[in-house]
């Protein structure tokens, strides 16, 4: 174990803005780009199920 | 071995692996998870504070995996744009599509860590080096295609095209590793496979994932 605190973990021996800034860049990336990909699956879907209904 | 290889073959229809990539997404998904959660893990509270780094050092856990998927996602975009381009299947071309957008992504990210490790390490966010040059290159190249493939209407058409920009670009791939920085022999490897691990079965999620959309959008065409 590396930290003796909470707050210490934060502070990354004072480099929190370098670490977090990797890391919360990376982790926010990683999930949006499953939720954009959500969002196309719907798009198409709705698409050919509204054109589905037309025919 | 025949009857094998006629299993394998009956996927190749994109209906077919539609159904297959649904099934095995979840898997895959699953795996990147477990592993991203032990990668983290590891990076956090198993390997101490490193002696000359500090604690940027853990940076690299991020860092070294997703530059190994940039260049790994392009290899495996470029195979499966030269079966494309030889053997016509349009599977083959729909998984290159597939590719590129998660390429880009784990492009930028190595990037952008790089960036964040090469202020406090050797004193600049950016050099012109030929690594760092040729992973932006790697950059233009994943949003490139997707650019050309959004251009061209005509679906064969950005097919071709995109595998062909996708083929020249592997020109680039041997200057990213010209020289690696001094810091990877200090690696905690194990850690940092496990982190591989889990990118790499995200980007498998993410490429099925997407794999499945790209089908569907040829439906709707």
């Amino acid at each position: 174990m590396n930290w003796a605190s909470w707050s210490e973990f934060v502070a990354m021996g004072g480099q929190g803005a370098y670490v977090w800034g990797a890391f919360v860049v990376c982790a926010a990336a990683l999930a949006l780009e499953p939720c954009l990909l959500a969002l196309r699956r719907r798009n198409i879907l709705d698409y050919l199920r509204r054109a589905a209904g037309r025919s | 071995m025949p009857m094998s290889i006629a299993a394998c073959l009956r996927y190749a229809a994109p209906q077919a692996f539609y159904s297959l990539a649904g099934r095995l997404l979840p898997w895959f998904a699953a795996t990147a998870m477990l592993a991203g959660a032990a990668g983290l893990y590891m990076a956090f509270f198993v390997v101490p504070t490193d002696a000359r780094q500090g604690e940027v050092f853990r940076i690299v856990f991020v860092h070294v995996p997703a530059a190994w998927m940039s260049i790994f996602i392009y290899v495996v975009m470029a195979f499966w744009a030269a079966v494309g381009l030889s053997l016509d299947t349009r599977l083959s071309f729909m998984i290159a599509h597939a590719l590129a957008p998660t390429g880009a992504m784990f492009t930028f990210l190595a990037l952008w860590t790089g960036a964040i490790l090469g202020k406090p390490t050797w004193g600049a966010w950016w050099i012109w080096d030929a690594r760092l040059t040729s992973e932006l290159i790697l950059l233009s190249l994943f949003l490139g295609s997707m650019a050309l493939n959004a251009a061209i209407d005509d679906p064969r058409r950005a097919d071709r095209a995109c595998a062909v920009l996708a083929l020249a670009g592997t020109l680039n791939l041997p200057l990213i590793y010209y020289s690696v920085p001094e810091i990877a022999g200090r690696m905690p490897l194990q850690g940092v496979f496990i982190m591989g691990a889990a990118f790499w079965m995200y980007s498998v999620a993410l490429a099925l994932a997407r794999v499945r959309c790209v089908i569907l959008e040829g439906e709707a065409a």
